[in-house]
């Protein structure tokens, strides 16, 4: 007896669906296992890391917060997965953006009134789209592979963000800290009291782009266009649409957004740079993009239950005393169940019985 | 079924060999998912027989040939070889047994010479002087004339296919099988052919021979099985039958034949002028000063072996590959060289590449999403402001799906899940539908079972005498001469002149294939 994967006609539209539900069931279990190797019992591991963390309006306030960014960066990432382009370097154009954004504030202190806050962040998009077209304009010109341009390029913008707030940039009120000056009144984004939670303007932008991007996928050309190319170049070319346009495109649209999330990380959380101003939201949203069938709404859903394992990270870490970096573990898990619960969209399983297996070596 | 071997009336004299089966199959059943591809098949072939395997498209042969020789394994029915059961687990124990098998696509490496490919499917893979003697004897012996060390990339489709060949006899095979041989040769080059193939059966080897064309297995084979969905129909001797029975075996029903009058020719609607374009890529072929004009509603033809400048011809006339100059290809009086392939559309020109899958349809979008792939820059209305409109695609799909009879489980079905012949009926349907006033097509029914292409190609004539100018890029001769008002010949990047179809013979265009067309061409 053994098992068979059979290849379905067309996909399952039902395991389309049920397969990240498959894959966050299987995850569960995995973590349940690794609370009870670490000594500790699996369903109040399951609880304080999966459950506990949103039982509060202040949980739910950090999930928001945590999920935002991720969110709006794995919109532009899909756009560019499915268009067959592999931006691996969100987190760089994060930084980048962050730091283009943030010319107004630290450069111009004395140019205060209520133009900085959108200037910046449309500088923030611009700075993240064109950091973004260099692993664009190298893939359509040389060749080369835009998975390792983009990703080292991440490293660069890093170190070039360290140096400037350790170097040009760093305040002179700062006791020598690696921070610039704090960013003005207009300069940052103010949480509003909304039913006893306090949000940004952040989270309904990212909804806004949530609700555009799923209009322009669905039933705009641009959407089929980035669809066919990504499937299919040589119908796409048939069709009348460039491969290369469409780098460029899905390239500097995922820069923009990774941009725009890193600059209202800021606005909002820190207020000024410092050496450190991303938890690694460019990377984490790859898994968000993912999880969330490179879907919009997908990545909404995707973006909150993500956010909840950095929560569940720090609650295991004061409740159970356990190291937060398996909120890392369990995001790894996670995608991959994700991916290998995929199978079951394209394939059936089948159990094929003894006899029949044999009858293949008569 | 498949019972009835046992006469030996209709075998010819010339078959030497004893009367123990070198290969029987009995009862073979082969199963993907839900559906049976061999249905209880069986089939015997006698040492030094020639044995035809016939039968439409998806009837089940390439199955059967792959259990044969070893790449699927069958869920039930046995395998004798010389009498005695044998399980073949795979292609090398095929070769061990003594199977050899020539491909329809084949697998050789452009850049090495014939020598090195061929000593890779040998044992210790030593292209040594020893081995090219070998070859080069070989070879001669069997009429195969080669080269030991000239490169593949230089060889045409024909020697190349005598590469595979000395490839297989070099394993003393007592079976060869060969599936699809003469489908890229040249008419001269397929009589060569048969020449070996006899003299092979001669020496008591047996061979396997699939085809489609039906004239050519009468005259070369001892025996034929004639496979239909899934089935073994019929065996019979072919020579005791006209093409027109066999057909009927393999088809089940008399084929409708294709109507053609001479239509009423209007002014000329493409014009190449001069057409010059060098290879992209180091195995591209680059085209030649390229004339031709063509009239609305009369068929032009483009015949030539594969690999000669189709894929490059059809890329420029598309507009996939702009050209030089602009004045190079012009479509309804309109300099169309650099304008790209919906620019072209809006003259009212269409496409059909030879490539359903991953060219002219994406495999897993729907049929409504692929109508809009190349219907959205029509100026149908089928995009607006940006947005698309897959009712109207949707609506555009029922009236393909009636008017070319495709056949689809579901409403709107992904591209891939379609048959071969139904989804190219679709990407056919879908361009005539327009009503075009120019199409170009590549292989219209290219690996399509009878049905289909028949209406397939009385498509193209009725959209033809309805005032279109078409131009035909196919390999099929009879499928040519069958729906041409004239004819081309491309050969190497040239193109013959287009002479009417009328004062040529399949001959004539065959010598044109193998070469004739470059001097002509070169002339002109």
């Amino acid at each position: 007896m053994r098992l068979e994967l059979v290849k379905r006609s067309e996909k399952s539209r039902l395991m389309s669906v049920l397969s990240p539900v498959v894959a966050v069931a299987l995850t569960v279990v995995f973590a349940g296992i690794v609370f009870a190797a670490q000594g500790h019992s699996p369903l109040a591991g399951i609880w304080y890391f999966f459950l506990e963390p949103i039982t509060s309006l202040w949980g739910v306030e950090q999930l928001i917060t945590k999920a935002t960014p991720l969110i709006i960066i794995a919109l532009g990432l899909s756009v560019c997965y499915l268009s067959n382009n592999w931006n691996i370097g969100a987190e760089g154009q994060l930084t980048i953006g962050a730091i283009v954004g943030s010319i107004p504030p630290i450069l111009f202190p004395d140019f205060v009134n209520p133009l900085v806050l959108p200037l910046m962040l449309i500088l923030a998009m611009v700075g993240g789209a064109l950091f973004a077209l260099i692993p664009a304009k190298l893939k359509t010109t040389f060749g080369t592979n835009e998975i390792l341009t983009s990703l080292m390029l991440v490293y660069c913008s890093n170190l070039f963000l360290d140096w400037m707030v350790r170097g040009p940039w760093r305040s002179p009120q700062g006791y020598n800290f690696p921070i610039t000056i704090d960013f003005h009144e207009w300069a940052v984004l103010n949480a509003v009291d909304v039913g006893g939670i306090y949000l940004n303007l952040s989270a309904p932008i990212a909804l806004v782009l949530v609700a555009v991007l799923a209009v322009v996928m669905r039933s705009t050309l641009k959407g089929f266009e980035i669809r066919v190319l990504g499937q299919s170049p040589r119908a796409g070319s048939f069709a009348g649409f460039s491969n290369r346009r469409m780098t460029y495109f899905a390239f500097a649209l995922s820069g923009a957004l990774a941009g725009l999330a890193g600059m209202m990380v800021v606005m909002s959380e820190i207020g000024k740079l410092q050496p450190v101003i991303s938890p690694g939201y460019g990377f984490t949203a790859i898994i968000v993009a993912f999880l969330g069938r490179l879907n919009p709404v997908g990545i909404l859903i995707a973006g909150l239950v993500i956010a909840s394992s950095y929560l569940g990270g720090e609650a295991i870490q004061t409740s159970l005393q356990m190291s937060s970096k398996l909120a890392t573990v369990i995001q790894g898990v996670l995608l991959f169940f994700v991916l290998a619960a995929d199978t079951l969209i394209l394939y059936k399983v089948r159990l094929v019985t003894g006899r029949e297996g044999e009858g293949a070596h008569a | 079924m498949g019972e009835g071997t046992g006469d030996s009336t209709g075998e010819r004299l010339r078959r030497v060999g004893g009367d123990t089966p070198l290969l029987e199959v009995r009862h073979v059943i082969k199963r993907f998912g839900g559906f049976a591809a061999n249905d209880d098949v069986s089939l015997k072939v006698m040492p030094g027989e020639i044995h035809a395997l016939l039968g439409e498209n998806g009837a089940g042969k390439s199955t059967l040939v792959k259990i044969i020789y070893g790449s699927l394994q069958p869920n039930a029915g046995e395998i004798l070889w010389k009498g005695k059961p044998v399980t073949v687990a795979s292609p090398a124990e095929a070769r061990a047994l003594g199977v050899g098998m020539v491909f329809q696509h084949f697998s050789l490496f452009e850049a090495m010479t014939v020598a090195e490919n061929i000593a890779l499917a040998l044992p210790d893979c030593k292209a040594t002087r020893e081995l090219s003697d070998t070859i080069a004897r070989v070879s001669a012996n069997y009429g195969l004339p080669l080269d030991p060390n000239a490169h593949i990339a230089d060889l045409s489709v024909g020697e190349r296919q005598r590469v595979e060949i000395v490839r297989c006899l070099l394993q003393n095979p007592e079976l060869i099988i060969m599936d699809e041989p003469t489908s890229v040769l040249t008419p001269q080059e397929a009589d060569q052919l048969f020449v070996t193939l006899r003299r092979l059966a001669e020496e008591g080897c047996a061979i396997l021979y699939i085809s489609h064309r039906l004239e050519e297995v009468r005259t070369l084979c001892h025996h034929a099985t004639i496979m239909r969905r899934a089935k073994v129909v019929a065996e019979t001797d072919p020579a005791t039958e006209t093409v027109n029975t066999l057909a009927q075996l393999m088809v089940g029903n008399e084929i409708t034949r294709v109507i053609r009058e001479k239509g009423k020719l209007g002014p000329e609607a493409i014009l190449l002028k001069g057409l010059t374009q060098v290879a992209q890529d180091a195995f591209g072929v680059s085209l030649k000063d390229i004339n031709l004009s063509v009239r609305a509603g009369e068929i032009v033809a483009i015949a030539g072996i594969a690999g000669n400048g189709q894929k490059e011809l059809f890329d420029a006339l598309s507009g996939e590959e702009p050209a030089e100059k602009e004045d190079m290809v012009i479509f309804a009086g309109e300099a169309a060289g650099t304008m790209d392939i919906n620019e072209r559309r809006l003259l009212g020109a269409a496409f059909v590449p030879e490539e359903r899958l991953g060219h002219g349809a994406v495999p897993a979008l729907k049929l409504s999403e692929n109508v809009v792939l190349t219907r959205h820059g029509t100026g149908e209305g089928i995009a607006r402001r940006g947005f698309t409109r897959f009712g109207k695609a949707g609506r555009i799909v029922e009236k393909v799906t009636s008017l070319f009879d495709v056949r689809k489980g579901v409403i709107d079905p992904e591209a891939r899940s379609l048959s071969g012949g139904n989804l190219q009926k679709f990407v056919v349907g879908r361009e005539v539908e327009r009503t075009p006033k120019i199409l170009i097509v590549a292989q219209p029914t290219w690996g399509v079972d009878a049905g289909a292409a028949a209406v397939i190609r009385q498509s193209l004539i009725d959209l033809s005498r309805k005032g279109a100018a078409i131009v035909v890029i196919s390999q099929d001769l009879d499928e040519i001469f069958e729906i041409a008002d004239r004819i081309a010949v491309i050969s190497r990047g040239h193109l013959s002149k287009a002479e009417d179809a009328d004062t040529l013979t399949p001959e004539k265009v065959g010598l044109l294939m193998a070469g004739g067309a470059e001097k002509k061409g070169a002339a002109a």
